[in-house]
C-alpha cells in the first residue's frame, strides 16, 4: 500500500515536471562549462571538435587561442558566411551572443581557451566590456 | 560474322551485372543478405548528389571545387565496375544533379544551368546553358536540389535560411516572426519550366509547396506521377526553449517528414513540427507551443511516414530499376547524412533506408537497408564518421550509387 501511495506521488512528480522541464541538477564545477553546455555545445560539440562544413571547430586554432578582442567579437556579433580554421572552410551560421553577461562571455571563453587541448590566458569581463562598448559605439 | 555482332553488341550495352564483383566486406557498407557493393572511386572532394547516364557514366556534384571544378565524371571502361577514367569540370560547386532528356542539370546555390551530354563523350559540352538563375547567395540551407517531372517541369528546393524563423535567428527564447516573411521567396519547393533559358524566380517560378525547411532530399516518382520529399527538420528545441524540452527530447524531436506534395501544400514550417512519438503536427515554441499544444498546426499536411529526428535527409530515389528483388520495385531509398543536433547525446542516421511502396503511398514500415558507412562504434560527433551518406542514383542495369560527403566515395549496390 505504501508502495502504490509512493508511486501515486511519483508519477505526480513526474507529470508536475511536463511543460517545465527543470535543468539537470548535476553540480558543474566551471562556470565557464555552465555556459558552453547551454550555449555553445549543441553546434560545437562535447569535445570542441565542431561540424565538419558547418561549425569550426575550437581545438588548437589562432582563432581561439590568439587575438582576444577578434574572438569576444565574435562571440557578441556573431559571423556568416565561410570561415576558414585550421585549413579547413566552414559555412555555418554563428548567432549574436549579446545576450550574454560580460561575465558569462569571459568565463566560458576562459573555459575555451583553457580546454579542448588549448592552453591561452584567461579573458576578463573587463575585457569583455571594453569590446561591448567599442561594438556598440561604432 | 556472330563474334561481330556480339562485339557490337557489347560495345553498346552497359556494364552487365554478372561481372561485377564485390569489394571485401562490400567496401565497408553492411546490406541486406543477397545484395553486394564495390567502391567505384574515391577521393573525389566532399561529394553531394549523383547522377549516372544511360551508358552508365557517372557524375558527381561537389560542395566545394576540387582543382578549380565542381563536378566529377567518370567512367568504367573494363566493365567490372570501377571507374577507369576521371575528369573534373565546370566552375561551380554545387548540390542537384540529373540527367534529364540528353542535359545535365547541374544546381548551384544561386542558379541551376545545364550541359549538353555528347554522345559517346565522358565529358558534356562545358559550355552550360543557364534554365534559372538569381537565386539569393544564403547563408544557411542554400543548396538547391531538383526534380523534374513528366510534362516539362523543373522542381526546385529552396530552403529557408533560418532554424526557426525567430525574430533572432537561433537565439534562446525568441519569438517566431509572424507570419514568417521567409516563406515569400524561402522554404519551400518552387516549380519552372525544364527547357527555358533564363528563368528567374521572383518572375517565373510559381511556389508548388511552402512550409518546409529545406528539402535536400526530393525525387519525381515517376510510376505514379508525384513529387515526394524529405525535409530536414528544425534544431536546438532543448537549447531556445529549456524550460520545456531537455537533451533527451531534443535528441528525439522534431521526426523527419516524408512527404507526398501536392499544388498548394503547406507543411507547417516554422509555425509546427511533427513529434513522431505522438504522431502528429505540434505547435512550435517559437509561436507560442509548450511541446504539447496544437494550435494551427490541425490543418496542416501530414506526412506519409516518419523517421527518427535529425537523421538529415540529404537524397531520396525512388527505384526504378529492375534488378533488385521485387519488393525493391517502385519504393523509396533515403540517403541520411547523419546527425550533429542530437549532442550531447550520440549521433545517429549514417545510413541509407528503404521505404516499400504500394501506388502512391508506403505499403510497410522503413527499415536501414545500408549502413556501416561511419565506421565501427558510436560516433559521439559528426566528424568521427569516416563516410556520410548523401546522394543516390541507379544505373541503367539497376544497380544504386551512393555518393559520401567526406571523402567523395562512391559504392555500387547489386544483387548478383
Amino acid at each position: 500500500m505504501k508502495y502504490s501511495i509512493l508511486q501515486g506521488f511519483l508519477v505526480l512528480a513526474l507529470f508536475s515536471c511536463r511543460g517545465n522541464k527543470q535543468p539537470s541538477e548535476t553540480p558543474i564545477a566551471e562556470p565557464g562549462k555552465e555556459v558552453y553546455t547551454k550555449y555553445c555545445l549543441a553546434c560545437h560539440q562535447t569535445d570542441g571538435a565542431g561540424v565538419p562544413g558547418m561549425y569550426p571547430t575550437l581545438q588548437k586554432t589562432d582563432w581561439v587561442e590568439g587575438d582576444t578582442k577578434r574572438l569576444i567579437h565574435l562571440v557578441l556579433n556573431g559571423q556568416q558566411g565561410e570561415i576558414t580554421v585550421n585549413g579547413t572552410v566552414f559555412k555555418g551560421v554563428m548567432p549574436a551572443h549579446q545576450y550574454l553577461t560580460d561575465e558569462q562571455v569571459a568565463d566560458v571563453l576562459t573555459f575555451i581557451r583553457s580546454n579542448f587541448g588549448n592552453m591561452a590566458a584567461p579573458i576578463t569581463p573587463a575585457e569583455v566590456s571594453t569590446e561591448r562598448a567599442n561594438v556598440s559605439g561604432r | 560474322m556472330m563474334a561481330g555482332l556480339l562485339l557490337l553488341t557489347g560495345c553498346n550495352k552497359p556494364a552487365q551485372t554478372p561481372r561485377l564483383t564485390a569489394d571485401p566486406e562490400n567496401g565497408g557498407l553492411r546490406l541486406p543478405s543477397g545484395f553486394a557493393a564495390l567502391v567505384v572511386a574515391e577521393n573525389l572532394g566532399h561529394g553531394r548528389h549523383i547522377a549516372v547516364n544511360d551508358n552508365g557514366d557517372i557524375y558527381l556534384a561537389l560542395e566545394e571545387l576540387n582543382n578549380g571544378h565542381g563536378i566529377a565524371a567518370l567512367r568504367d571502361t573494363s566493365g567490372d565496375g570501377k571507374a577507369d577514367e576521371t575528369v573534373f569540370f565546370g566552375d561551380l560547386p554545387g548540390t542537384g544533379l540529373q540527367v534529364h532528356k540528353g542535359y545535365l542539370y547541374f544546381a548551384h546555390d544561386t542558379c541551376v544551368l545545364r550541359y549538353k551530354l555528347l554522345p559517346g563523350e565522358l565529358l558534356p559540352d562545358t559550355r552550360p546553358e543557364t534554365i534559372i538563375s538569381g537565386f539569393t547567395r544564403q547563408y544557411q540551407h542554400a543548396s538547391k536540389s531538383i526534380a523534374f517531372d513528366t510534362l516539362g517541369n523543373l522542381y526546385v528546393n529552396v530552403g529557408a535560411p533560418s532554424n526557426a524563423c525567430q525574430t533572432a535567428d537561433r537565439t534562446p527564447g525568441s519569438p517566431g516572426m509572424d507570419p514568417c516573411p521567409i516563406l515569400e521567396m524561402y522554404g519551400g519547393i518552387w516549380r519552372f519550366k525544364d527547357d527555358v533559358a533564363d528563368q528567374t524566380q521572383e518572375k517565373d517560378g510559381h511556389r508548388y509547396a511552402t512550409g518546409l525547411r529545406n528539402c535536400v532530399a526530393i525525387d519525381w516518382n515517376t510510376g505514379v506521377d508525384k513529387l515526394y520529399v524529405v525535409p530536414h527538420g528544425r534544431d536546438q528545441l532543448n537549447q531556445f526553449f529549456p524550460q520545456y524540452y531537455d537533451d533527451n527530447d531534443n535528441a528525439n524531436l522534431p521526426a523527419e517528414e516524408f512527404f507526398l506534395l501536392e499544388d498548394g501544400d503547406d507543411c507547417g514550417w516554422p509555425y509546427c513540427y511533427y513529434d513522431g512519438q505522438k504522431n502528429q503536427k505540434v505547435l512550435a515554441p517559437e509561436y507560442g507551443g509548450n511541446g504539447d499544444s496544437i494550435g494551427r498546426c490541425s490543418g496542416k499536411k501530414d506526412p506519409i511516414l516518419a523517421f527518427p529526428a535529425h537523421y538529415a535527409p540529404n537524397d531520396l530515389l525512388f527505384y526504378s530499376g529492375d534488378q533488385f528483388p521485387e519488393k525493391y520495385r517502385n519504393g523509396a531509398f533515403i540517403a541520411f547524412h547523419g546527425s550533429w543536433n542530437r549532442a550531447p547525446m550520440v549521433q545517429e542516421g549514417f545510413n541509407v533506408a528503404f521505404v516499400p511502396f504500394q501506388g502512391q503511398m508506403p505499403s510497410g514500415d522503413w527499415m536501414v537497408f545500408a549502413d556501416g558507412f561511419a565506421g565501427s562504434g558510436p560516433v559521439n560527433n559528426p566528424g568521427d564518421a569516416a563516410h556520410r551518406p548523401t546522394g543516390l542514383a541507379v544505373g541503367p542495369d539497376g544497380s544504386l550509387y551512393i555518393s559520401d560527403s567526406v571523402h567523395g566515395k562512391i559504392w555500387r549496390v547489386f544483387y548478383p
